[in-house]
């Protein structure tokens, strides 16, 4: 056994991963792969949160996880901030099952509001601990007492120092305090700052720890089986050939789940494609073209009305002008890089599965209801995969690892294909939204209604329980539910009116297998808010800015709207851009703005664009981002998501959408899903409102949200057309120009 | 069955692939060498790529054999983590990475676009890089990373 580096043990003690670290074997007898012993992970114990060892390094346990956003760095300053120790000081883990506290799951852009707050908290009590101890041990107030670097000090006895380590002891042994005192932020040396990312340096170096670089010793190599016709089953198998390639070892089979096991990863690939399968007819999927009407024709399962201010239908009866206008937003994917992986082994009843969930927590109870193996036998060890903006098909390969695993009594690691990826891991439902508004006599916009054909939600607020893994479906458990988030949210009017009516009407299906990507609601509720209030600003021959905040009445609101007209250099004007009139290639401008949730993060947006009238492309050249999100932990890591959010949603704005033919689903590689590239790139400026003092809120979910309607708006300003269908594809644009009655 | 002697990063590797063994499954499984990606194994998206003979390769299509006796170098050979190469180091300092799953294909690609490119414009820039996707939208950093080594090399 090659002797290891202390580089190494550092690095993989800190991380809790395997001793291996991913460059030399293990011998079987070290069973624990190197992981961390179980430990407490109950909420309420301080001894949860973190532990100290005699030399002072700390470790803090998360159930949030970074995904490559950057948290990990973010929740480190907090932690760090609050214990009053250098940022290097602290060693994250993140969530491991057996040793971090359940948070829920990653998303909702809360990891750092509501993570990093229960972390602020448990730091404080930490700090608060060790302060009382050491106050015992040098027999002085607790007034007293000052702590630099971790190290603890009293002003009578400036030549006795403590530090964490000769203090923690057996640990802390207290409940978690919620009234803890926290650092005030006018105190703040780290959270606050452009600290740079700690796994920056290991992912420029082939260094970061994917699962998909997981090696376990004695690891087989799966690979799993499907079809792309949706619903089809399985009628025969014919492995025969795959037997016959060199380092196959075996086929597993389980109802309509099927795989193929080999020695190496190269030998699975080719075995999966060696395999043989009749699968019987799938089930029948509407026409693409007539999607929308088909899903606003699906039976209402629920209703509700998420706003009713005044009287909308008076309003609506009332008014001398009527603006209608209704939205599509196109059935999208994930399509992570990194086509998802997962690694499980299976022994002495014990489950461990290496998992780049977002939600590995939650997952315990997924994997115990397809294996039947009691949760606390199973532990889910978090490991980066490639950005996911939601549930991708990391969870499915994770039971599918598991499955395989419990099966095969071997270690092993399931590699989904591109084509698993962007073909079959779960998608966003489509979307169809109706509104209208009406004007008085004077002018005034009086009544605003609309009514938005969303899927619903069938899972119970943060339990999973149900979501159609397709290991479970496979195996005789289809586990009809959708966990495709809250998609009402953001459906409310960002304005204030007199009468505002709306409805959501939740449909019980989302045609594939569904789930939340990112924004999920409010980035299809915003394009249309957005592009509607767009369409009445044009009604009212008003500069869209202008009609918007003349219609908000909150100062952040105005704040980040202000802000982002001047950093655009917008010129005050109604749309049409009058320099447009002619010529093949029109510029245009467009605004949006929204408030998330319509109670945190205020992002406001312009986007610039230039349409070819004889092609109908568009190219986005510049977004501006204006972006308040309270007190900011870390400016440059806000930026980075802000920038990776316009540039992401730029790409599903133009180009995304989920294709299929009969049953089959035909998008199913970069050719026939194809995303934005290098040379299609807006330029992106950001500018950051800071509220120190202000609650910290969400940074990644927010920029989405306003892209689709700030394009939309800015192709109105370029060539007087509106695109209200999502994605706006050269063919759509020439569609709806030919359509579209002359402005002007 | 081949043999196929590689240097890989400067290192004498032999390996003992199929003959139609892809160079990055011979990376990645026989030599544990982890930079190289698999992304699409369609040769689309870039995540794979390696540098040999000064040119960028998708190492995911194409076989080993291929390759014997020629000199690869892949991510860990522009430097580590604890020393990272000028190209990492700009990626570094301009914070170019969000999940990081497409950074060795931005790298190697830039890296032999560079070695042929010594003062290249932005489009020539985004022109080289058009075949590496990204999904996380760290595209406009990628730009910077590679202009801010032009400016300190």
């Amino acid at each position: 056994m090659n002797a290891l580096t202390r580089r190494d043990f550092l690095k993989a003690s800190g991380a809790g991963l395997l001793v291996v670290s991913f460059s030399m074997k293990i011998t079987e007898a070290s069973a624990n792969y190197g992981l961390m012993p179980p430990k407490s992970v109950a909420k309420d114990q301080l001894d949860s949160w973190l532990t100290i060892d005699r030399t002072g390094k700390i470790t803090v346990f998360v159930g949030k996880v970074d995904l490559g956003t950057g948290t990990k760095t973010a929740l480190s300053q907090i932690a760090a901030e609050e214990l009053y120790v250098p940022f290097e000081r602290i060693d994250m883990i993140m969530g491991d099952t057996a040793t971090t506290p359940d948070q829920w799951l990653t998303g909702a852009a809360i990891t750092l509001s509501q993570g990093g707050s229960e972390l602020r908290i448990a730091a404080a009590n930490a700090r608060t601990a060790l302060l009382t101890r050491a106050a015992e041990q040098l027999k002085v107030p607790l007034t007293e007492l000052s702590i630099k670097d971790g190290m603890i000090s009293a002003t009578s006895k400036p030549n006795q120092t403590l530090s964490y380590g000769e203090l923690i002891g057996e640990g802390f042994q207290i409940k978690v305090d919620p009234k803890a005192k926290v650092k005030p932020h006018t105190e703040y040396t780290l959270v606050g700052k452009s600290i740079q990312r700690v796994d920056i340096p290991d992912k420029v170096s082939g260094e970061h720890p994917f699962v998909h670089d997981l090696r376990l010793p004695g690891m087989l190599h799966a690979r799993v089986i499907r079809p792309l016709d949706m619903g089809a089953t399985i009628v025969s198998v014919d492995d025969s050939a795959a037997k016959q390639i060199k380092g196959y070892v075996q086929t597993v089979r389980k109802d309509n789940f099927l795989a193929v096991v080999c020695k190496d990863e190269w030998s699975a690939v080719k075995a999966a494609n060696a395999v043989k399968v009749t699968w019987s007819a799938g089930r029948a999927l509407p026409a693409q073209d007539q999607i929308f009407n088909y899903w606003r024709q699906l039976p209402i399962a629920k209703t509700d009305i998420t706003q009713n201010v005044g009287n909308v239908d008076a309003a609506l009866s009332a008014g001398v002008k009527r603006v209608k206008a209704t939205y599509n937003f196109a059935v999208q994917t994930h399509a992570s890089t990194g086509p998802s992986c997962a690694v499980a082994d299976f022994r002495d009843g014990k489950m461990t599965l290496w998992s780049a969930s977002q939600a590995t927590h939650s997952m315990q109870e997924e994997i115990a209801n397809i294996t039947k193996l009691p949760k606390d036998s199973i532990r889910l060890v978090y490991l980066d995969g490639s950005g996911c903006y939601g549930r991708n098909g990391h969870e499915d390969a994770t039971a599918d690892a598991a499955l395989i695993a419990q099966m095969i009594g071997k270690p092993v690691r399931v590699q989904w294909t591109r084509q698993d990826e962007t073909a079959l891991a779960p998608k966003s439902p489509p979307r169809s939204m109706d509104f209208e508004a009406s004007f008085d006599a004077q002018g005034n916009l009086t009544g605003w209604n609309s009514d938005f054909y969303i899927a619903l939600n069938h899972i119970a607020a943060f339990k999973p329980l149900d979501f159609p893994l397709l290991a479970s479906a496979d195996t005789g458990n289809p586990r009809p539910g959708n966990w495709v988030g809250f998609l009402f949210q953001n459906s409310a009017a960002p304005y204030v009116l007199p009468n505002i009516k709306v409805t959501t009407k939740h449909i019980d299906q989302t045609i594939f297998r569904a789930s939340h990507l990112r924004s999920p609601g409010r980035i299809e509720n915003s394009f249309a808010n957005e592009s509607f209030m767009d369409e009445l600003a044009a009604a009212a021959n008003a500069d869209p800015a202008e009609f918007r905040m003349k219609h908000l009445s909150d100062p952040r609101a105005l704040d980040v709207i202000k802000a982002v007209l001047k950093a655009s250099n917008w010129q005050t004007r109604p749309g049409p851009n009058p320099a447009s009139v002619q010529g093949e290639i029109a510029k245009g401008r467009g605004i949006s703005y929204v408030r998330y949730n319509n109670a945190i993060t205020y992002v406001a947006t312009v986007a610039e664009v230039e349409v070819n009238r004889t092609t109908g492309q568009i190219k986005v050249t510049r977004v501006c981002v204006a972006h308040d999100c309270g007190q900011i932990v870390n400016p440059d890591g806000v930026v980075n998501q802000v920038e990776g959010g316009v540039i992401q949603t730029v790409s599903r704005t133009l180009m995304e959408e989920v294709k299929w033919n009969g049953s089959t689903v035909t998008s199913v590689d970069w050719a026939s899903y194809p995303i934005l590239q290098f040379p299609d790139v807006p330029k992106v400026e950001t500018v950051l409102i800071d509220r120190p003092g202000q609650p910290v809120w969400g940074a990644g979910e927010q920029t989405p949200t306003t892209v689709p309607a700030a394009i939309a708006n800015a192709v109105f300003d370029a060539i007087g057309v509106r695109l209200r269908t999502i994605p706006f594809t050269p063919a759509s644009v020439k569609v709806a120009m030919a359509q579209a009655p002359k402005v002007g | 069955m081949a043999i196929v002697n590689l240097n890989v990063n400067g290192k004498s590797q032999r390996v003992e692939v199929e003959d139609d063994t892809p160079l990055l499954y011979a990376l990645r499984d026989h030599l544990e060498i982890n930079g190289p990606k698999y992304g699409c194994g369609l040769g689309q998206c870039g995540a794979c790529t390696v540098v040999v003979e000064g040119q960028a390769v998708r190492s995911c299509v194409t076989p080993t054999t291929a390759f014997q006796g020629k000199a690869v170098t892949t991510l860990e050979g522009l430097g580590s983590s604890a020393k990272p190469g000028k190209l990492q180091q700009a990626f570094i300092d301009e914070q170019a990475v969000q999940c990081g799953y497409c950074i060795n294909g931005m790298i190697m690609t830039a890296s032999a676009f560079l070695a042929n490119n010594k003062n290249p414009t932005d489009a020539q820039i985004t022109e080289a890089l058009a075949g590496n996707l990204c999904r996380c939208g760290t595209h406009q950093r990628i730009v910077a990373a590679v202009k801010r080594y032009i400016a300190t090399a």
